[in-house]
């Protein structure tokens, strides 16, 4: 018998539908994927599960758990389900805890609440559930603030939070999209020890197919609020029978065509790092003793020839947007030196590096957090124009905009409308026509496709390709997504706390790393084909 | 913490010194010379300048403000020009009024204000938000006199319950002096009470829409658990500050209060002092009241640091 069970369930939120006849069923121990890309009503799926709901939202159909009919149980019913037998796991580990209590309160609070039991029973329990997420009491004891743990470790604590009273159902809503590769397959082998510990049953949300693949015993497909097609993973995956499975799969592989290859050696150089350490102040621990300093980027060189495309990649923390930002000349290095054009740029003042801001320009990863919401598109693209020599006429500077425009494919008439008129994927090329605008020799992209679905990444990184055969843009990709540096760059450059510790050609280094980093990151990394290839393999 | 803290304490003592400077400086600029007004308009020239000799407001600048601040520090804040008086007792005398005042009327603000806020950030859009909120509108629109009168007329006039106004002095009993204090205070609260509430709903409407919040429900809290344990002390911060002002202006914005209830307090008093040039009462009663002021945010700050852990640990 299943211990969750979704018939014919549609919501709708005031007047717009939101999930149109959802079924969806999970059994003990099972570990059921629910996929889609962003909109396609996931996340919802999983709040009808909880009764967590916005308030305008109205669910019909039927939602079984365990017996106990979900859309009909009262608010003092769905209380005692939540945290006990039912628990949730989000996607933003960083803010999903609450920055004024300790992180022994909070996990305790659920134990506390249920079960009754005193603060002490109830920490004892928080203490051992720690334990067993990879918290151990020496390094994180109870008295820790959210603060003062990172990203994964949070996510940890998240799911100590919800697994506390070993639920028989656990529902992940992109518990790992926020967290590099490394930590995320540590939090997905946690997760699957959970659920064979515990039988407990997995609901797990991604939009990543790779992740879902790897975990999952069976899949769901849902675009705009519909199941497209449901069944066994490796056979859904490796048929690919309904064409928007097929579509998605693709995508999540895509590599753009890029018939010139440019390498390194050929001409002088268009980027030089040589030698160049960046160190921050550290936290002073007493008030007599002077504070060590953190070294971010330790002694990095490398050089970009033109028309070039190289990736960094690394994990979190590991320095890698420190030295874009270096590169950028938004930050100042402690030591070395960076030439751009032969130029060297570190240590210029702001006009000083006004030629060199014209022919390098960024992208970042969040489309939504980069534009003025209050600004029109032509202001907004237009806006690196001012580091030109020449500031163009008004009806010039439109002739530039609509042309960016046109050669990232939007139309001259967007222009005229605001960022929040765009789709995700439409305003990651506004922020690429934006790039582009001063015919820039360098490209600096931070994670440029880490926060689009795959479909629209797959798009954007085709633009990129275009971009890079076209105009002979150089790029430098800063990713901990190695799908993306395998699919746009020549050559790649690993990072591991603050130093590079191996470079070469994106296809060897991938697929044979040397160092424990690039080993790490390679097989930390899910990967479509290999996740299909193991799991055929385990079902004989 | 400690450093939090230190840095907390010189920057106010910093202000401090820096506020007693301006005070200082400002009562120099303005026109009128406290010696000639208190012989009156007929002394002679030479009268006022052997008592101005006598006061020693020859002396040179630096040298008066460094006695006037060396005497505030020993609380010797001279001599009023107007009552011949120690200024210290006059102080006294008026604070044992206006101290009480402020301190019932934050509490009251507080009581009313945070229940209110609570209510109708958790029921934000439906008609008990609506209905609190207005209410609000109406308390930061209507001023606290006029609250005043209503309330003399109601519970003084018509129901008899206290007095109309007037202050028997803490002799009189704990009591009748408390009574005599109840209805300024509670004119006093309820427009600071209408403000700390919106201030309250919307920091805490902000807190709610936080994902810990989604966390806390998925625990199997009930709403009412997580509003009260997760939401309240994340919407503290700006409630606190908002507290802090509160208080500065309870303690000296009051003279219309006391005006309508005659009460004995410092409001009064620097505005007579004022009135009569009496330039060293203003100078002590604003210094005191600079200095309140200061506290209130010293301790604010550090409540902020109680509130938030991430304050305790950056520097």
């Amino acid at each position: 018998m299943s211990l969750l069970e979704i018939e014919n369930l549609s919501l709708a939120i005031g007047d717009t539908p939101i999930l149109k006849g959802v079924e969806l069923s999970v059994a003990p121990g099972e570990v059921m994927g629910l996929v889609g890309e962003s909109g396609s009503g996931k996340s919802m799926t999983a709040l009808t599960v909880m009764q967590l709901l916005p308030f305008a939202a109205r669910a019909t159909g039927r939602v079984t758990f365990d017996g106990i009919d979900i859309l009909a149980a009262s608010e003092d019913q769905m209380c005692a389900l939540r945290g006990d037998d039912i628990g949730m796991v989000f996607q933003e580990p960083m803010t999903a805890l609450n920055p004024v209590k300790t992180i022994g309160e909070q996990v305790a609070e659920g134990i506390r609440w249920h079960t009754r039991s005193s603060r002490a029973e109830a920490e004892d329990r928080a203490r051992k559930m720690l334990d067993r997420v990879g918290l151990p009491a020496a390094l994180f004891p109870l008295s820790r603030y959210p603060h003062e743990l990172s990203g994964g470790q949070r996510q940890r604590v998240v799911i100590a939070i919800a697994c506390a009273l070993k639920p028989k159902l656990l529902i992940a809503d992109e518990p790992t999209t926020a967290l590099d590769v490394v930590l995320q397959a540590q939090i997905l082998d946690l997760l699957r020890d959970l659920v064979v510990e515990n039988r407990m049953g997995l609901l797990l949300i991604s939009h990543d197919l790779a992740v879902v693949t790897e975990m999952a015993d069976r899949i769901t497909i849902l675009r705009h609020g519909e199941v497209m097609e449901a069944g066994d993973t490796a056979r859904t995956l490796s048929e690919q029978l309904h064409p928007y499975t097929r579509q998605l799969a693709q995508a999540s592989m895509h590599v753009p065509a890029r018939p010139r290859v440019h390498e390194a050696g050929q001409g002088k150089p268009l980027l030089q790092v040589e030698g160049v350490t960046r160190d921050y102040p550290g936290r002073r621990m007493s008030l007599f003793k002077r504070a060590t300093a953190v070294r971010a980027v330790d002694d990095v060189s490398l050089s970009i020839a033109p028309g070039q495309s190289v990736a960094l990649v690394g994990r979190s923390g590991c320095g890698k947007s420190t030295l874009a930002r270096m590169i950028l000349a938004l930050d100042r290095s402690t030591s070395g030196t960076i030439r751009f054009r032969g130029e060297t740029i570190t240590g210029k003042s702001e006009a000083e590096l006004k030629p060199a801001r014209r022919d390098m320009q960024v992208v970042f990863q969040d489309p939504y957090g980069s534009f003025d919401p209050r600004q029109k598109v032509e202001k907004l693209v237009a806006e690196p124009l001012h580091v030109l020599d020449k500031k163009p006429a008004p009806a010039e500077r439109r002739e530039m905009v609509a042309h960016a425009l046109h050669e990232v494919g939007l139309g001259p008439r967007d222009m005229d409308k605001y960022p929040h008129e765009f789709s995700g994927g439409q305003r990651q090329r506004l922020s690429i026509a934006r790039a582009i605008i001063t015919r820039p020799k360098l490209v600096v992209a931070d994670e440029p496709v880490s926060a689009l679905d795959v479909s629209i990444r797959a798009q954007i990184l085709d633009l990129f390709a275009e971009l890079n055969q076209k105009l002979g843009i150089a790029y430098l990709f800063i990713t901990h997504d190695l799908t993306v540096a395998r699919a746009i760059t020549d050559e790649v450059l690993v990072m591991h706390d603050g130093r590079i510790v191996e470079r070469g050609k994106t296809s060897e280094v991938l697929d044979h790393p040397q160092s424990e980093a690039a080993k790490a990151l390679v097989a930390a990394a899910p990967d479509l084909h290999r996740a299909i290839a193991r799991r055929l393999q385990e079902q004989g | 913490m400690t450093a939090y803290l230190l840095k907390r304490l010189i920057i106010a003592l910093a202000t401090l010194v820096l506020a007693s400077m301006v005070v200082f400086a400002v009562l120099e600029i303005i026109p009128g010379d406290p010696a000639r007004l208190m012989l009156g308009l007929n002394a002679s020239a030479d009268q006022v300048e052997v008592l101005r000799n006598q006061m020693g407001l020859n002396a040179p600048l630096a040298i008066r403000y460094l006695h006037w601040a060396g005497g505030l520090l020993s609380l010797d804040f001279g001599r009023s020009y107007t009552y011949s008086v120690p200024v210290i007792d006059l102080v006294r005398e008026r604070i044992v009024v206006s101290l009480p005042l402020a301190l019932i009327a934050l509490a009251l603000s507080t009581i009313i204000a945070i229940p209110v806020g609570l209510y109708s950030a958790s029921r934000r859009g439906r008609a008990g938000d609506a209905i609190a909120m207005g209410a609000t509108q109406f308390g930061v629109a209507v001023p606290n006199f006029w609250f005043a009168l209503m309330l003399i007329y109601l519970f003084a006039v018509w129901l008899r319950l206290v007095p109309a106004g007037g202050f028997p002095g803490w002799s009189a009993g704990v009591w009748p002096a408390l009574k005599s204090l109840l209805l300024p205070a509670v004119a006093l609260a309820l427009p600071q009470a209408a403000i700390l509430a919106r201030v309250a709903r919307s920091a805490l409407i902000e807190v709610l829409n936080e994902d810990y919040i989604r966390t806390a429900r998925a625990k199997g809290l009930p709403y009412r658990a997580v509003l009260w344990r997760h939401a309240l002390r994340n919407a503290m911060i700006p409630v606190l500050t908002i507290l802090g002002l509160q208080f500065a202006f309870l303690l000296a914005g009051t003279i219309i209060i006391e005006n309508v209830f005659y009460l004995p307090g410092l409001g009064r008093l620097v505005f007579q002092a004022i009135t009569q040039r009496d330039l060293i009462v203003v100078e002590s009663v604003v210094m005191l009241l600079v200095a309140a002021v200061i506290a209130v945010n010293l301790i604010v700050d550090l409540s902020y640091a109680v509130v938030d852990p991430r304050l305790r640990s950056r520097q």
